[in-house]
């Protein structure tokens, strides 16, 4: 018998499988990117799946929201040419398949090699509360630490965006 | 029942995926939605042992997390420096990019 959790886990994981096929695989980079968000929502239901809604939550936010208009916004400012052909493979692309096929692989055969002795306790009912105390806890030095990196991207991103004189 | 390995098979897919998308494009954005898709795999892994592997710890979710904000960096940082190459060359073919050689 087929329950419900495992249903819920083919199809999210079919359509994320398929949305990344399409990312990859079209020859238009804006159907690419909206694939991209679709790819990035499934991944959101995966971790609705595992019982980590923060994640979910914070993955709809900063990449299906965020970066995935970033991306857009990159597509349209330096789009030239036929956009019907903006997608294409470079040169080595039979190398990077075959590099790409081997590692999957070696990958599944490893995968289906490993038994996991899973003890799947009871989650606790919210995770939210564990996570800000391990972040404000345990996990301090870090969270500061990516505060600044995340000030020295804006910072760095803006300054390269902008420009400024051509030659100087 | 769905274990630990059918996630690991998905995170693995979707790596593979995207490694073929970031070695295998032309154009510099493409490149960039290749690693996106990969480190969202990486993401899935993590999220995955933490829930089947220490279900009372968030350690997994914390790394996670760390994941997204250096990505998140990454992939701001990496469009204005695509942008401002466009800027310069009209192109954001990688094939072209190799200026930097000698």
């Amino acid at each position: 018998m087929l329950d419900v959790s495992a249903l819920l886990f083919w199809l999210l994981a079919a359509i994320t499988i398929a949305a990344a096929l399409a990312v990859v695989l079209l020859k238009n980079i804006v159907h690419s990117a909206l694939y991209l968000v679709l790819t990035f929502a499934g991944v959101a239901g995966i971790y609705i799946l595992l019982q980590a809604e923060f994640l979910a939550a914070v993955q709809l936010l900063i990449y299906a929201g965020a970066v995935a208009i970033l991306i857009v916004f990159a597509v349209m400012l330096t789009r030239r040419g036929d956009i019907k052909a903006s997608n294409l493979y470079n040169f080595n692309y039979l190398a990077a398949g075959v590099v790409s096929l081997a590692l999957l692989v070696i990958i599944i055969l490893g995968n289906g090699r490993m038994a996991w002795t899973a003890a799947p306790a009871p989650a606790p009912a919210s995770n939210v509360a564990a996570i800000a105390n391990a972040f404000l806890g345990r996990y301090a030095i870090p969270f500061e630490v990516a505060a600044v990196l995340l000030l020295v991207a804006m910072v760095g991103a803006i300054l390269l965006a902008r420009g400024g004189k051509p030659e100087r | 029942m769905i274990t630990l390995n059918h996630y690991l098979a998905v995170g693995g897919l979707l790596f593979c995926i995207g490694l073929f998308g970031a070695l295998a494009k032309r154009n510099a954005i493409a490149v960039l939605m290749g690693i996106e898709l990969m480190l969202n795999a990486v993401n899935i892994n993590l999220v995955a042992f933490n829930h089947f592997l220490a279900p009372d710890q968030v350690t997994g979710q914390i790394f996670a997390i760390f994941v997204i904000v250096v990505a998140a960096a990454e992939v701001a940082v990496g469009l204005a420096l695509v942008l401002n190459i466009y800027r310069r060359r009209l192109d954001s073919n990688i094939d072209d990019l190799d200026w930097l050689k000698w």
